[in-house]
C-alpha cells in the first residue's frame, strides 16, 4: 500500500536531481569551462607540459576512478567516458575506443572467476551476448558516424537516465519465477549456484525471455556507441525483468560485458581511434584501482560514495548535454 | 580439495574460464610490456608522441591523415614501431573472447545439443566480422 506513494517520491525526486544537474551543469558553464581550463593547464593540453606527463595523470585519474567504481557498485567504463571527455581535452573518439577497452579489460579479468563459481552463466549469456555484441557493431558505427555534437548530446541524456536508474532501480536479491516461459526453457536457461554465506544451494530460471532479449538490442546499441559498457542495464533486466537472483544477474552482466565490448571495440581498434599513449594506462590504472577498492569495500561507506557517484554522472551528463548544445 | 564447489558447473563453462584466465593476464602483461618499450623509446614511434598531443583532441580522421595512420588491419604491418607494438596485447585481449568460443561449439556439439553449437557459431562469425574491420569508412 505505501509501496506506491514511495515510488511516486523517488521519481518525483529523481525528475528534480534530472532537473537540477541540467541547471547546474549549465548555469555553471562557465566553472565546468575553468574547471576544464585548469585540468588543461595543470594536464598540459594548451601548454608546453612533456608529453610523459599524461600516462601519468592518467595513471592516477583512473586509478581513483577504479576505486569509485568499485564502491559505488558501477563499471568502470561507465565513469571513465563522461568524466574523461568532459574534463580532459582528448577527443569523444577516443575517449570511446578507450572506455570501451576500460570496460572490456574488467570484465575480462572478472570472468573466469565469475564462471567458475557459476555465478555467470554460459547458458543465460550466450543467447543475449549473440543479440547485443551484433548490435554493438551498429552502434559502434552508428556512433562514428554520426556528428560529434549529436553523440554528446546523446551521451549526456543516457548518463543522466544511468544516474537515475542507479538513484531508482530496485533489484532483487532472489525474484520470484513461478514459471519459466517456453523460449527461456527451449534456451535451458536456468542453473544452480552455491551462496557462499550461507551454503545453500540456489537452482533459478527465467521468465519474460523474449523482452529481455529485445531490449538487449538496444543495450548492445547503446553499448557500441557510447563505449560505455553496459553493466548498468544489463543487470536490471536480467534481474528484474527475466527473473535471475541478483549474483547471477550481476555476474552474467559481468561476463557478457566481455562479449558485447569486444565486438564494439574491434570496431573502433579498425578504425584507428585507440590512441596507446592514453588508452593503456586508462586501462591499468582502472584495473588497479578496482584491485584496491575491493579490498577497500570492507572499511568504505559505499551508500555514500554512490549519491556521489550519482552526482558526478548527473553533472558530467548536464555537461555533455552542454557541449552537445554547443553551450 | 575445490572441486566439489565447481560440480555443478558444466565442464565448458570450466574450461572456457581457463583459457580466459591465461588470455587475459597473458594480454594486459604484454600490453604493460609493450607500452614501457614505447614509452621508454626503446623502439621509434610511428607517430611522434608531440604529434599525438596535439591531434588527440580532434576527430579520429584528423589523426589518420596527420599521423598517417592506418586503419583496419594495417596496424600489424608497423609492429617494429613503438606505437604500434602495443596493438599485439591489445589485439590479443579483443580475440580472447573469439577464441574462447571455438572449443564451446565442439563441447556443445558433443553434448548434442545443436542450438548453443549454432548460437556459438554464429557469435564467432559476428566477432570475426568485427574483428575482420571489412565495414568500415564510417568514422567522422
Amino acid at each position: 500500500m505505501r509501496a506506491k506513494p514511495m515510488r511516486t517520491t523517488i521519481l518525483v525526486a529523481a525528475a528534480c536531481l534530472l532537473a537540477a544537474g541540467l541547471v547546474w551543469a549549465g548555469a555553471d558553464a562557465g566553472m565546468a569551462v575553468e574547471g576544464a581550463a585548469a585540468v588543461n593547464a595543470m594536464t598540459g593540453a594548451q601548454s608546453d607540459m612533456a608529453w610523459w606527463m599524461w600516462p601519468i595523470i592518467l595513471l592516477g585519474f583512473c586509478f581513483i576512478l577504479g576505486i569509485i567504481a568499485v564502491l559505488a557498485g558501477v563499471g568502470g567504463g561507465v565513469l571513465f567516458v563522461p568524466l574523461v571527455s568532459g574534463f580532459f581535452p582528448f577527443h569523444l573518439d577516443f575517449v570511446r575506443g578507450a572506455g570501451l577497452l576500460v570496460a572490456l579489460a574488467g570484465a575480462l579479468a572478472a570472468g573466469p572467476g565469475l564462471l567458475r563459481r557459476n555465478l555467470a552463466s554460459l547458458r543465460l549469456a550466450l543467447p543475449v551476448a549473440l543479440i547485443a555484441s551484433a548490435c554493438a557493431i551498429v552502434g559502434a558505427f552508428m556512433g562514428l558516424a554520426l556528428p560529434t555534437n549529436v553523440v554528446q548530446l546523446c551521451l549526456g541524456g543516457t548518463i543522466m537516465f544511468i544516474a537515475i536508474l542507479l538513484l531508482t532501480s530496485k533489484n532483487v536479491v532472489r525474484p520470484h519465477v513461478e514459471k519459466q516461459d517456453a523460449i527461456g526453457l527451449a534456451l535451458g536457461m536456468n542453473g544452480v549456484y552455491t551462496e557462499p554465506s550461507t551454503g545453500e544451494v540456489i537452482s533459478w530460471k527465467t521468465h519474460r525471455t523474449l523482452p529481455g532479449l529485445l531490449l538487449f538490442i538496444v543495450i548492445g546499441i547503446m553499448a557500441g556507441m557510447f563505449g560505455l559498457g553496459a553493466g548498468w542495464a544489463n543487470v536490471p533486466v536480467l534481474n528484474i525483468l527475466m527473473g535471475a537472483p541478483l549474483k547471477v544477474a550481476v555476474g552474467t552482466s559481468k561476463f557478457l560485458l566481455s562479449i558485447t565490448d569486444t565486438s564494439a571495440a574491434w570496431v573502433y581498434l579498425n578504425q584507428g581511434c585507440v590512441i596507446p599513449l592514453m588508452a593503456i594506462p586508462s586501462i591499468i590504472g582502472l584495473m588497479l584501482g578496482s584491485f584496491v577498492g575491493v579490498r577497500l569495500l570492507a572499511v568504505a561507506k559505499p551508500k555514500f560514495i554512490r549519491y556521489m557517484v550519482i552526482g558526478v554522472l548527473l553533472f558530467s551528463g548536464g555537461r555533455a548535454l552542454m557541449k552537445g548544445l554547443g553551450m | 580439495m575445490n572441486t566439489a564447489k565447481y560440480d555443478k558447473t558444466p565442464k565448458e563453462q570450466i574450461l572456457y574460464a581457463s583459457m580466459l584466465f591465461y588470455g587475459c593476464w597473458g594480454g594486459l602483461a604484454l600490453m604493460a610490456i609493450t607500452y614501457l618499450i614505447y614509452v621508454f623509446g626503446v623502439m621509434d614511434p610511428h607517430v611522434s608522441m608531440e604529434t599525438v598531443t596535439e591531434v588527440w583532441s580532434k576527430p579520429v580522421h584528423e589523426y589518420l591523415t596527420v599521423g598517417s595512420v592506418p586503419v583496419g588491419w594495417g596496424w600489424s604491418t608497423l609492429l617494429n614501431k613503438g606505437d604500434f607494438l602495443n596493438f599485439l596485447g591489445i589485439a590479443l585481449l579483443a580475440g580472447m573472447t573469439l577464441v574462447c568460443y571455438i572449443p564451446l561449439v565442439i563441447a556443445y556439439l558433443k553434448k548434442k545439443d545443436p542450438l548453443f553449437a549454432a548460437i556459438a557459431v554464429a557469435e564467432i562469425l559476428v566477432l570475426a566480422f568485427a574483428a575482420s574491420g571489412i565495414v568500415g569508412g564510417g568514422a567522422h
